[in-house]
């Protein structure tokens, strides 16, 4: 058990990837299979995640080395710097690692039934393992360029999962292809900024490029590029314009791995700037950037949902408006990183509400996307106009859906709430006409809902939809967990913001545990 | 105390307010079930008036999604138009937002 706890951080990788090249191997065996086998994978990983998540919270962050006589000797003996690949997982690492295993597991549930093309099935699962290994080695790995290495992963499978309808129709290829375009440019972006770093420092390892960096204007261009690639990847406005067809094109279940890529992004984001920059930093002119992403992401997010018809792309355009206030948070927070009143006044709890709604954020909206695909699984539309008076045949998903739209709409006592009231209470403090900005996005955010929940589910039963039925099992399964811990997450917000998020924070603004984690002295 | 969250202002507890929502709840529905003794059942009372139109099939009145929001959306015709014209589709424009927005990061952070 402790072997297998001490290989965890690759395991939880390790796994998926094999999975991925054995499923071609399992579907000329058994092409049923290859669905079951994917969910089995991916439950180990999740097991995995948590008990890691476990000693990480009791114990302190982990180190995984590769090549080296022990997975925890950082530094090679007479040598102060790291030269070898490593993992380097803290509690933030592993806040998104939970995201990433959990939403993997329930979309390869969904897709059991979802997914009932059986040509390509292979194909799928293959590059949904592949989706999620990218995810947790963006998220767990201690090293800019595999950080480059993941993105790729994590970017070319999905490209292939948004277009995996594309032999069918024309828009999921153009989806795909366009994703293609947007992630090429940012993968050039982070090799140039990389490149920058390795021809300054001749280092790659975050922890002593922080420890080394003196913020001159090389820095502060690689610091340019790796904010704007990034800010891009989690959909900010005005760099959001992939999102809607990117979303609205793939599978049900892959959108929803789709927007824990984008927080993987946004953790990505967040880590080269605390874990790399920190205070080195104009934290204040930083943190307005990302305050203005946030609060363009929320209102033109919101108010570009409103007049959407498809469904899929009006929830797009709300993930984009979302990811608003996790920016917004976490800006604010940034901001005042240089003022110890500030910080511990509003600062950290603005930081907490931001972390605290990557999760709730990645929940409900997965949650909503899944009753998406179920309203298109039965009815075949995503079109609002076409669709009405479903609730009467599609009784579980109807409830599933209130609670994700009461969530994301961040009405009591859904999770959604606990983490906006941390960022309204926060932000009014530093700046009042943000938080009232929030406020409004929310009241539209809820309006925009009302108006799905209406033409979706309420009214007569229309004729055309006179044989709907109730989705299968597996799809009822994953949007049953998700709703559930929406509303355990909403009931008891203090614990998770009290184990899980604020040790995250605490991860993201200790800059000198980060870098100490490898380079000694902690 | 247990589901307590504090929020740097006050504190939130969302076991508190599902117990005030279960109270006030239980109040309506002792107040609902009390009933209103000029209501009866099954008379003109209770059909619909639409100016003395008769009243559509129900499968034929249901309100799509496109005309939910209306009026806000045409009273807020200045702010929709150029913004739904901005989000054209077009990979080039893509590009060049990406382009833009950070040589404006790079402009901001050059010089701070």
């Amino acid at each position: 058990m402790s072997i297998l706890l001490n290989n965890s951080p690759i395991l939880i990788l390790a796994l998926p990837l094999l999975a991925a090249f054995l499923i071609p191997l399992i579907s000329r065996i058994n092409k049923k299979t290859v669905g079951i086998f994917a969910v089995f994978v991916l439950l180990i990983s999740l097991v995995l995640t948590i008990l890691l998540a476990v000693k990480i919270i009791s114990v302190g962050p982990q180190v995984y080395v590769f090549g080296a006589k022990s997975s925890s000797l950082t530094l090679p003996t007479g040598l102060k710097i790291p030269i070898r690949i490593m993992f380097q997982i803290d509690a933030m690492g592993i806040f998104m690692g939970l995201i990433t295993a959990m939403v993997s597991f329930l979309g390869a549930v969904y897709s059991l039934a979802f997914i009932r093309k059986r040509e390509g099935m292979d194909k799928f699962y293959s590059l949904l393992l592949l989706l999620t290994v990218g995810m947790f080695g963006m998220e767990f790995t201690g090293d800019l360029f595999n950080l480059f290495v993941f993105l790729e992963i994590a970017s070319i499978a999905s490209v292939a999962l948004i277009a995996y309808r594309g032999t069918d129709f024309g828009e999921p290829a153009e989806a795909g292809f366009k994703y293609m375009i947007v992630s090429t440019i940012s993968a050039l972006f982070v090799l140039f900024a990389i490149g920058i770093f390795y021809g300054e420092y001749d280092l790659l390892n975050i922890a002593a490029l922080a420890n080394m960096i003196k913020y001159s204007q090389l820095d502060k261009i690689a610091l340019a590029l790796l904010l704007s690639v990034f800010a891009m990847k989690s959909g900010a406005v005005p760099m959001h314009m992939w999102t809607p067809d990117a979303y609205s094109e793939a599978p049900a279940p892959i959108t929803m791995i789709l927007v824990a890529a984008s927080q993987a992004s946004l953790y990505a984001l967040f880590r080269i700037i605390f874990s790399l920059y920190n205070v080195h930093m104009n934290t204040l002119a930083v943190g307005w950037i990302i305050i203005i992403f946030g609060v363009l992401s929320m209102f033109i997010g919101v108010t570009m949902a409103i007049v959407q018809k498809d469904i899929k792309r009006l929830m797009a355009y709300h993930a984009v408006s979302q990811t608003g206030y996790m920016l917004l948070g976490v800006g604010v927070g940034l901001a005042v990183l240089s003022n110890p009143i500030a910080l511990k006044d509003y600062g950290i709890t603005a930081f907490e509400g931001g972390i605290f709604h990557i999760m709730n954020h990645a929940m409900y909206k997965g949650l909503l996307f899944l009753t998406a695909g179920a309203l298109f699984f039965r009815t075949g539309t995503r079109n609002l106009n076409k669709m009405g008076g479903l609730a009467h045949s599609m009784k579980y998903t109807t409830i599933f859906f209130i609670v994700g739209a009461a969530a994301i709409a961040g009405l009591p006592p859904f999770n959604g709430f606990a983490s906006k009231l941390l960022i309204y209470e926060s932000v009014y403090k530093f700046n009042p006409l943000l938080s009232i900005i929030a406020m409004v996005v929310s009241i539209l955010t809820l309006a925009s809902f009302v108006k799905v929940f209406h033409s979706a589910f309420l009214g007569p039963k229309l004729p055309q939809f006179k044989d709907v039925q109730e989705v299968p099992r597996s799809m009822v399964f994953s949007m049953a967990i998700l709703s559930c811990i929406i509303i355990v997450f909403g009931l008891f917000p203090d614990l998770i913001v009290k184990n899980l998020v604020h040790p995250a924070v605490m991860a993201l603004v200790e800059q000198v545990k980060y870098t100490g984690t490898v380079l000694g002295g902690m | 105390m247990f589901g307590l969250l504090e929020t740097g202002s006050g504190f939130w507890s969302a076991i508190i307010w599902v117990i005030v929502v279960l109270i006030i709840g239980s109040i309506v529905v002792y107040v609902r079930n009390k009933g209103e003794d000029s209501y009866k059942k099954d008379t003109e009372q209770v059909k619909p008036f639409i100016s003395g139109h008769p009243e559509e099939s129900k499968e034929g009145s249901h309100l799509s999604a496109s005309h939910i929001y209306w009026g806000f959306t045409e009273a807020l015709k200045g702010y929709y138009k150029p913004l739904i014209e901005m989000h054209t589709g077009n990979i080039n424009d893509f590009s060049s937002w990406i382009i833009t927005v950070t040589v404006i990061v790079l402009i901001i952070i050059g010089v701070s």
